[in-house]
């Protein structure tokens, strides 16, 4: 069986996580939680506020290491490494990553040029598609908290990643903004992406897992 | 594997660069150092005695001291900004050494915060009565000692940036740091007027600065990851 998978696609498994077990303080937040996230594959973790969504997608990107278990990054490909997860990954957290200081451009520049190259001619016709074409040089501050998370969600498309964790990313957005998020994640999926996300909102997309915590 | 190693040239030259225009935009975290310096460097003469020898037996200890400060007091932007906005959770999660991204903010830093301290160091230094021959030993000393300064004050911020309340706890962590960088440039500047070899001091000096920069932003980039965890 493996075998089969692993001709088929070397690295189709993008994530594999095997008897998770996390507390904070006192309380138990998840206990015994294994799931493998595959390519193709949008998993809705869904729970209740405090069940520690948040906590296990930090604990997915490594940036929370405060837990028992383990977590594969690209388990079926032999050459993978964790800085070839992080090469491949894009997390939009709750604090959006987003400098008000800074123009959107800027923002990209560096949040893109810390992981890939890419050059202002992408940055640009990200921005754009996102919906911020003008508001390329007004400094942040300058942006709703709508058009903030745009900059953010500007990096979904500047730089190529196959694994999307996306942290209640449609908080801000208008009604036009979910829809064209929700296509987004569906061409991703289709096109042979992976994505980790919560929401309290109806996804509508094909292939979707619901992952229930608490 | 080149372009692999290219590309941590670059995710450090945007780092630079990004840190660089926030600092150019923020004027006032830059110019705010460099006037608590000349304010508590001018603060001396009037506190102590405008006497020009007894100025300026103290006049390279005042500096030293000044800069010190001055260096503590701009170490906040250094990743404050940034964990509050989420950057720093994107700095993390670059596929890039975290050594050389925490280097490129610290040079960043040093350049915004402690370079123009070192450059205004002899006019100070003129004001407090050194004598003319320790202007040259001040301002090399300085130049090396500072970004030793940026860079162990970088390890206490990484550590306390995920608190709520720091207060004193960054000076408490930093300043026993800094104590051998303090005591080497003072002892430069009064060592050489009796006569001493600088070659002597800035060897030492130098090497704290090679030490500082080889270790220092490994220690910040796994204290930063404590702080984000």
């Amino acid at each position: 069986m493996t075998e089969t998978v692993a001709a088929a696609s070397p690295s189709n498994c993008l994530l594999r996580a095997r008897r998770l077990f996390c507390e904070r303080g006192e309380r138990v937040l998840f206990d015994q939680l294994s799931f493998d996230l595959q390519r193709g594959q949008v998993m809705q973790v869904a729970g209740s506020n405090g069940s520690g969504k948040t906590t296990l997608l930090r604990m997915v990107c490594g940036l929370n290491d405060s837990y028992e278990g383990s977590i594969e990054w690209q388990p079926d490909d032999p050459n993978s490494h964790f800085e070839a997860f992080l090469a491949n990954l894009i997390y939009i957290g709750h604090r959006a990553g987003v400098n008000k200081i800074l123009t959107p451009l800027e923002n990209l520049r560096w949040s893109c040029g810390i992981q890939v190259r890419a050059d202002d001619e992408e940055l640009l016709e990200a921005l754009a598609r996102v919906g911020l074409r003008g508001f390329e040089e007004s400094q942040c501050f300058t942006l709703s908290a709508g058009q903030q998370q745009r900059v953010s969600l500007a990096r979904l498309l500047a730089c190529p990643a196959a694994i999307w964790i996306l942290d209640e990313p449609f908080t801000t957005l208008d009604a036009t903004g979910v829809q064209w998020l929700e296509q987004l994640i569906h061409d991703h999926a289709s096109a042979g992406g992976g994505v980790m996300i919560t929401t309290h909102h109806q996804l509508r997309v094909d292939n979707l897992s619901v992952l229930s915590l608490g | 594997m080149e372009s692999q190693t290219a590309t941590t040239f670059d995710a450090f030259r945007h780092t630079l660069k990004r840190d660089l225009i926030v600092a150019y935009k923020r004027k006032n975290d830059v110019v705010n150092p460099f006037m608590f310096f000349l304010i508590v460097a001018s603060l001396f003469p009037i506190g102590i005695s405008p006497e020009p020898d007894r100025l300026a037996e103290v006049a390279a200890g005042v500096l030293w001291i000044s800069a010190l400060l001055a260096a503590m007091l701009s170490m906040d932007n250094l990743f404050r900004a940034d964990y509050e906005d989420g950057s720093l959770e994107q700095l993390l999660l670059s596929p890039h050494p975290l050594y050389f991204l925490v280097l490129a903010k610290n040079i960043s830093h040093w350049l915004v915060s402690g370079l123009p301290v070192v450059l205004v160091s002899p006019l100070i230094a003129y004001m407090l009565n050194l004598p003319a021959e320790s202007y040259l030993v001040l301002f090399l000393t300085l130049m090396l000692g500072t970004p030793v300064l940026s860079l162990l004050g970088s390890i206490g911020v990484a550590l306390t940036v995920g608190l709520g309340s720091r207060g004193l706890i960054l000076a408490v962590i930093t300043l026993p740091m800094c104590v051998p960088v303090l005591i080497a440039g003072t002892l430069a500047v009064e060592q050489t007027q009796n006569g001493a070899s600088l070659a002597g001091f800035l060897a030492i000096l130098g090497a704290m600065l090679v030490g500082a920069i080889s270790l220092a932003p490994l220690a910040s980039a796994a204290a930063l990851k404590i702080s984000v965890n």
